[in-house]
């Protein structure tokens, strides 16, 4: 752990923020006033939080369904973020995109992504514009156990191989591609025994502890930038809810999430490694976690208040110009 | 003004655009050909119809990338390299390989802008080619303009002369959205004027290829000039045609279309896909909701027929609408009783 105070606090409270912001979504869909579909990344922070921290506002990163941990780690304005759930006008994406769209192109977020496997293709192409402009910076797609398994993704990678693109793919085995267990739809022994035959650089990694994320991925993100061409990791993780909000999971062993939120609760995880470790107290946890909540209130106490967008601009935005 | 053909009048375009901005690059599958090999330099194929030729040679090979046969990340990497600022000139060899790459066409760079509430842009275009007439069969010979002419985001040019696929194919790549650019295979050898220099064709604006005012015909592309030839063929006879070519299939120049309509009375569109949700039944459409009162005769649809594109050559000429059966639709309209 070389990691500043700020650096810890910072990851700290990047991680809490996901997952009150999830947590608080997850209350709230019960009482019907978050429309769509929505798939929480609570459980997951550790891998979002533990990739973001290497990366800066240059970099890009595309996302996935299951995206808000990887938008508020990459920098979305959680307040505008809590109002696009909501479906306001004022939202991140003016009440368009929802849960599945959130995407912010100042801070390199090019979209969460409802297609599964979607994003990598476009974080090539962002790594693509990434060399061309020659400034070093790299583009990571995140994507989860089931995108392993989509054409295009190879593709994606087959492309940044051969063009030494400076993409970084990031896969986080949470165990279930929906409802379906990884075993049985990846046929070789890993995810990342599988990306190496793409010939690129692969490691396989602990993704509930973030220290270990952050680590890897510093050194990852470094060799990319450095123009040695793609690597890839994959994470081994969990999720807390289902695959979508209202899966009744029946797929999960008996004390499966039970055991996850006792053992493998990556927060927890941090917690007792920094308060052990002497480098944050249980005092400073605690107002990093008061400093969460207020965030988590206002942007839920914004949200309500915020106006629903006009029917008349059902079509605005579809172009530039037309 | 010079003399060229529909291709030398495409690379004209990628040349100048090239020259003038630098974030326009050009990939695809053989675009330049022999990148990497052992056995011969680079530059031997430039696009399987040479539109990408000498490209490498002035912008090098970061700029003109041979692609993997990949056509989802072919269309995937530039429509992130677009999101990243990019403006990606990228070609899918025919468009019936867009099967491959629908996802990025259309959910991905289609809704971005919309998606993500204005922020985004995607400034990337696919360069594709389509249409029968070359005993390509069913799986490289179909038009699927009006597949993408369908989806909201996505922009759709498809000249028809020399001067309109440089002026149309400059304004594409300027273009700050999506677009999907339609060369018919038919027409590379084709010869026409087209002017010297900047040539930027507008979007969404028709060109009015002749006037008459008899009968209204709308076509795109090839299709274009087999009006052509059945308008001669009917003026023989004291029946004169305007003949519309949209240019663009989205935007589309509704006003040049109705107005013409509302001139002669009669309308045959011309297109040579099957005819079910077709840009013929979408423009059939449109004049029947708008200008109906000024209709003299039933609007005619010459469409192929619903079949795929068949290989040998009587078979695909029966396919494609002939100049024949379209002065045959022309006579019907003007001898409605």
């Amino acid at each position: 752990m070389q990691l500043a105070r700020e650096e810890l606090e910072q990851a700290y409270k990047q991680m809490k923020t996901i997952r009150e912001f999830e947590e608080h979504l997850h209350r709230e869909i019960m009482t019907g006033s978050i429309p769509g579909f929505t798939h929480l990344y609570a459980g997951q922070e550790a891998v979002a939080v533990g990739v973001c921290e290497n990366l800066t506002e240059a970099d890009f990163i595309t996302s996935t369904h299951r995206g808000h941990g990887h938008c508020i780690a990459k920098g979305c304005d959680v307040i505008g973020m809590m109002k696009e759930l909501y479906g306001k006008a004022d939202g991140l994406c003016k009440g368009k995109g929802g849960s599945m769209h959130v995407a912010d192109m100042d801070v390199g977020m090019l979209g969460a992504n409802g297609i599964v496997g979607g994003g990598p293709p476009l974080a090539t192409g962002a790594a693509l514009a990434a060399k061309l402009d020659g400034k070093g910076s790299v583009a990571v797609s995140f994507g989860g156990d089931g995108s392993c398994n989509q054409g295009p993704v190879f593709e994606s990678m087959n492309i940044a191989a051969i063009l030494k693109l400076p993409s970084v793919f990031v896969y986080e085995n949470n165990r279930y591609s929906e409802h379906t267990h990884c075993d049985y739809v990846i046929a070789s022994e890993s995810i990342a025994s599988r990306v190496e035959g793409f010939g690129i650089h692969t490691v396989k990694a602990n993704g509930f502890d973030f220290f270990e994320v952050h680590e890897v991925m510093k050194e990852l993100i470094a060799k990319a930038r450095e123009g040695n061409g793609p690597c890839a990791v994959e994470f081994e993780t969990t999720r807390f809810y289902g695959h979508f909000e209202g899966d009744p999971q029946n797929y999960r062993a008996k004390d499966e999430l039970k055991d996850d939120r006792e053992n493998n609760d990556c927060i927890t995880i941090f917690k007792d490694k920094v308060t052990e470790a002497g480098l944050l107290s249980d005092e400073d946890i605690n107002k990093l976690d008061e400093e969460v909540n207020s965030l988590i209130e206002e942007s839920v106490d914004q949200a309500k208040k915020s106006p629903l967008p006009n029917p008349e601009d059902v079509t605005t935005d579809v172009y530039v110009s037309y | 003004m010079t003399e060229k053909t529909y291709r030398e009048a495409l690379t004209d375009a990628l040349f100048l655009e090239m020259r003038r901005d630098e974030n326009v690059f050009v990939m695809g599958e053989d675009v330049v050909g022999g990148t990497g090999s052992p056995h011969a330099e680079p530059g031997f194929v430039g696009g399987v119809f040479g539109v990408t030729g000498g490209l490498h040679e002035e912008f090098g090979l970061d700029r003109c990338i041979d692609m993997p046969i990949s056509e989802a990340g072919i269309a995937g990497t530039a429509a992130g390299a677009a999101l990243a600022g990019k403006r990606p000139v990228a070609e899918i060899m025919f468009c019936d390989f867009m099967g491959l790459c629908l996802d990025q066409l259309m959910n991905q760079a289609a809704k971005f802008r919309y998606m993500f509430g204005g922020k985004a842009t995607c400034p990337m275009v696919l360069r594709t080619t389509y249409g029968a007439g070359m005993n390509a069969a069913s799986q490289h010979s179909q038009s699927l303009h009006p597949l993408v002419t369908a989806i909201p985001g996505l922009k759709v040019a498809m000249p028809s002369t020399p001067a309109d696929a440089k002026g149309l194919l400059s304004t594409a790549i300027r273009d700050d959205d999506p677009v999907i650019f339609f060369e018919h295979k038919t027409l590379y050898t084709i010869t026409g004027d087209v002017p010297d220099g900047e040539h930027l064709v507008p979007f969404g604006k028709a060109r009015i290829v002749s006037e008459g005012d008899d009968c209204t015909l709308v076509a795109t592309g090839r299709m274009v000039s087999f009006c052509e030839n059945a308008a001669q063929a009917l003026a023989d006879d004291g029946v004169t045609c305007d003949i519309i070519d949209p240019r663009t299939t989205s935007p589309l120049d509704e006003d040049a279309i109705l107005d013409s309509v509302e001139k002669t009375g009669r309308l045959v569109v011309v297109d040579e896909t099957p005819p079910r949700c077709s840009f013929a039944s979408d423009i059939a459409a449109l004049a029947a909701g708008e200008v109906f009162s000024s209709l003299k005769a039933p609007i005619k649809q010459i469409t192929g027929p619903h079949s795929p594109v068949p290989f040998a050559k009587e078979l695909e000429n029966e396919f494609v609408p002939s100049p024949t059966k379209i002065r045959d639709a022309v006579a019907e309209v003007v001898n409605f009783k």
